[in-house]
């Protein structure tokens, strides 16, 4: 945290609020001790959750929801960051995902050993297909990173040796799983965790882009010839980007497996992906907790809608409505136009642009 | 050697379908530098059309005869209007920012195939052809089924269309010199807006009827062929040279081939995989993209 | 200049990538006759035209024939009578020599006036199939040249047409570029002072993105002194190759 600066005399008048600036700057620190105690509340949230807090569901919804907002923020790192636009994120969150799965399933690992090598496996992928994407610059490295991760995404569901599971994918050993992650009544664990990844990927974040690395990057981001020119080879910076990036991405894919119990061809799928980057910008890219948001609030409005559109009230209306509304992927698809037309950098700016529309109009 | 006939008619056919969906989407990029990611939608969108009308909902429209190239037609013409509108009301209004213009792309194309889904739900429909064109011809001892030999006249003559647009209109002059050199045109007082709906235009109409053909070849509609098929659309027009027309054409070929082969010879599924490799390896040994556009 | 200007630039100001390039350009070009855009490399010459031209994004006020123009899209304020050679020719080298030709014609009252282009540049006729990107240099300067007189333009705008020509068709250039002022007002962008002192009858100077100096282009470039402060060039080793072209 950041020291308050000694106000000066004349500005006695401030003190009170800057003390209430102060202490609003904590916010973050109440959210996360609000998040850590959610699975002892019992506090009914209608419409938004199903159940209390606390239920085995919510907290699996919850869970899901700090899962994608960490992945998006890990994402960002590439796009909002350092100005890389990457189409195969998904293809290192599957890694970690089906290789963590695998070394259980075929190498009979203890789980922490196959966890570690699974996350590794992802950011070794990360540093081998990064390091060669890396090499095209603007659009061609975007199409190059799409062409790999449909590379993996048809190789995973041809399955070619049967280790992947193929269209099905993989359900993971329950009984190679340490019992305190597995089966309904440790859904509060499965919760902790994916918190603490969310933490653990706000933290690295935060830490890579303040450090002189992420003014590199940010430098990347506006003009990579200034950054020529000023001696460095934005190369390395941006395969730095990359593997980080990938790897917490495979670390988010550990986590995905232990909350959904398997490892799904669905999540080397270029919608996947595409998924992502509606929630970066959704939530608006570079900034500190936009990207987090966005990916809460669409996992939730993805899973919300995917509720409502098997429930029995969507069947009953009328089709010009019925349609839409069974359809989480368009509503979805249409709100990211909108937001991308009419909200240029997403949520997270929306308050600065509303007190600078307000002050405008002073 | 009749494989190799069936082998190489299918990979015409295919490479046919590649270079309908792929022409329009090289010459947007070539002419706007937008990466058009809901081109896989107007396929769709022509797919369904011809599917709706052929089903006997578009009096006139049927599965046979003329009926079926009323159906083709009405198909074709839904996915140019719905081109034009996207242009129009989505890539348009966001002509100064191109990487946002690509999101929004992106947004459509998710959208889009969801909405089929809804409409008619998200499993394969049996898409309706005329008896003259679902049979087999014998050609070199092998058996060939009619619709490759549809496709690849098709594909043709939108070939043969767009060198002529090109070449002797004044509007496919713009669109030359406009891939070329956008801000020049601008300077030379043409407003370049108006090719760019043009352009997305033609680039609809050929990728609708892609779709409907294309319904023809695989022998039904799904919401999510569209999407599949796009990224090998991207491959041919990387391969091709962004904004060349007879390019794509010779790399749809090219690619139709190698994939109908290496699927055949090889473990299924290993040609597609080769394909997209391919991709990825062209990028890096011409980082520029074959035209230096990509860079 | 006693006569208003044909066009009247105040306060030109251009960002491009987060650095301001122009802080704040006054110009006036003269209703007859050529009027010199001088300065050294870098000192924002092209960058002006360009931003006339609304070719990047520019505040400020730029009237043409009194009326405004900032806000207007390039191609309108192009068709209003501006003829533009830019500095890399803006040949389109896939195209053929007619093909480009072609492109600048706009439906005006009397039609494009080949017959003009062709007398003045008779080259471009015979070469009209040849394919543009494989002319040379001198003739692609002639098509970008060619392409300002098609119309009856009211304002011809050349960036360093001579720039990289051999002294010859420097010559040839500057001819038709005296020619074409007979009629028309020229802005013309050099760093040939032999070509500026044949042809220019006003000057204006830019410095670092500003005006350093406006006035008759006979008075800046007769005062040695004035004209090695403001360009930079003189007697001495740093002077120009200039062809001997004061015919």
């Amino acid at each position: 945290m950041s020291t308050a600066t000694t106000p000066a005399p004349a500005a006695v008048s401030t003190a009170p609020e800057h003390g209430r600036t102060r202490l609003l700057r904590w916010w973050p620190a109440a959210v996360l001790v609000l998040l850590v105690v959610a699975p002892w509340s019992a506090l009914p949230l209608p419409g938004l959750l199903d159940g209390p807090v606390g239920s085995p569901g919510s907290l699996q919804l919850l869970a899901t929801c700090l899962l994608f907002g960490a992945l998006a923020t890990g994402y960002d790192l590439l796009l909002g960051r350092t100005g890389l636009l990457s189409f195969g994120h998904a293809l290192y969150f599957a890694a970690g995902s089906y290789a963590t799965n695998m070394f259980l399933l075929e190498a009979g690992l203890p789980f922490a050993a196959a966890a570690v090598l699974g996350v590794c496996f992802g950011a070794a992928l990360a540093l081998v297909l990064g390091s060669v994407s890396l090499r095209v610059t603007g659009i061609g490295f975007s199409m190059v990173t799409l062409a790999f991760a449909q590379a993996g995404s048809i190789l995973v569901s041809r399955d070619p040796g049967g280790f992947t599971g193929g269209e099905e994918g993989r359900a993971a050993p329950a009984e190679l799983l340490p019992s305190w992650l597995v089966g309904i009544d440790h859904t509060a664990n499965l919760y902790w965790i994916a918190l603490a990844y969310l933490v653990l990927t706000l933290a690295v974040v935060h830490r890579a882009v303040r450090s002189p690395t992420g003014r590199v990057w940010e430098g990347i981001k506006e003009n990579e010839r200034r950054v020529e020119v000023l001696g460095l080879k934005p190369y390395g910076f941006k395969l730095t980007a990359f593997v980080l990036a990938g790897a917490l991405a495979a670390v988010g894919g550990l986590v995905h497996l232990l909350l959904t119990g398997g490892s799904t061809p669905q999540t080397t799928t270029s919608d996947f992906t595409l998924s992502l980057l509606v929630m970066v910008v959704l939530g608006g890219t570079g900034t500190r907790w936009g990207p987090m948001v966005g990916g809460i609030l669409y996992t939730w409005a993805d899973h919300r809608l995917g509720d409502l559109a098997g429930s029995g009230a969507v069947a009953d209306l009328p089709a010009v409505l019925r349609v839409p509304l069974s359809q989480p992927l368009f509503l979805l698809g249409v709100l990211f136009v909108a937001v991308v037309h009419l909200l240029p950098g997403g949520l997270a700016r929306l308050p600065s642009r509303l007190r600078r529309t307000s002050e405008e109009n002073r | 050697m009749s494989t190799i006939v069936l082998l190489t008619m299918t990979g015409l056919g295919l490479g046919a379908l590649y270079f309908l969906v792929a022409s329009g989407l090289s010459l947007i990029f070539g002419l706007m530098d937008v990466l058009n990611f809901a081109h896989g939608a107007l396929l769709s969108i022509g797919a369904y059309g011809t599917w709706w009308a052929a089903s006997g909902q578009l009096p006139g429209a049927g599965p046979g005869g003329w009926g079926f190239a009323l159906a083709v037609l009405f198909g074709t013409a839904v996915g140019t209007l719905a081109a034009v509108v996207l242009e129009l009301a989505v890539v348009r209004p966001l002509y100064t920012r191109p990487r946002e213009q690509v999101l929004a792309t992106v947004g459509v194309g998710l959208a889009v195939p969801a909405l089929l889904s809804g409409v008619w739900g998200s499993d394969a429909r049996t898409f309706p052809g005329p008896e003259a064109l679902s049979g087999t011809f014998a050609l070199l001892g092998a058996d060939v089924p009619v619709n490759r030999l549809v496709l690849v006249a098709a594909a043709v003559v939108v070939l043969v269309a767009l060198r002529l647009f090109l070449g002797r209109t004044r509007h496919g002059l713009v669109v030359r010199a406009g891939v070329e050199d956008r801000a020049m045109v601008t300077a030379l007082g043409i407003d370049v807006r108006k090719a760019f709906t043009l352009v997305f235009a033609i680039g609809g109409c050929a990728a609708a009827l892609g779709g409907a053909l294309g319904g023809l070849y695989f022998g039904s509609v799904d919401p999510r062929q569209g999407t599949s098929l796009l990224i090998f659309a991207f491959v041919v027009v990387v391969t091709g040279g962004m904004g060349s027309v007879t390019g794509a054409a010779v790399a749809a070929v090219v690619i139709g081939l190698v994939q109908q082969f290496a699927n055949y010879y090889t473990a299924a599924g290993l040609g597609d995989l080769a394909v997209v490799v391919l991709l990825a390896a062209l990028l890096l040994v011409r980082p520029r993209g074959l035209t230096g556009r990509l860079a | 200049m006693t006569a208003s200007p044909l066009l009247a630039v105040r306060d030109l100001r251009v960002l491009i990538g987060g650095r301001h390039i122009l802080h704040g350009v006054d110009l006036d070009v003269a209703p007859q006759g050529v009027t010199a855009l001088l300065g050294r490399n870098g000192a924002g010459k092209t960058t002006t035209v360009r931003g006339v031209l609304g070719l990047v994004p520019r505040t400020g006020s730029v009237l043409l024939d009194g009326k405004e123009t900032v806000g207007l899209p390039t191609h309108t304020l192009v068709r209003r009578g501006i003829g533009y050679a830019p500095e890399d020719r803006g040949i389109f080298a896939g195209l053929t020599v007619a093909e480009n030709l072609r492109l600048a014609e706009r439906r005006g009252a009397d039609g494009p006036a080949y017959g003009l282009v062709h007398e003045l540049f008779p080259e471009l006729k015979r070469r009209e199939r040849q394919s543009a990107g494989t002319l040379s240099g001198g003739q692609q300067q002639m098509v970008a040249i060619g392409r300002t007189l098609l119309n009856g333009n009211r304002l011809i705008i050349a960036d360093e047409p001579t720039k990289g020509l051999a002294p010859k068709v420097v010559t040839e250039v500057a001819q038709v570029l005296e020619r074409a002022a007979e009629a028309v007002p020229v802005l013309l962008v050099e760093q040939n002072l032999a070509v500026v002192r044949r042809l220019a009858r006003h000057c204006v100077v830019l410095a670092d993105g500003r005006t350093a100096h406006q006035g008759e282009a006979d008075g800046l470039l007769g005062d040695a002194e004035a004209t090695r402060r403001l360009l930079g060039v003189g007697r001495g080793p740093l002077a120009p190759f200039t062809a001997e072209a004061d015919s």
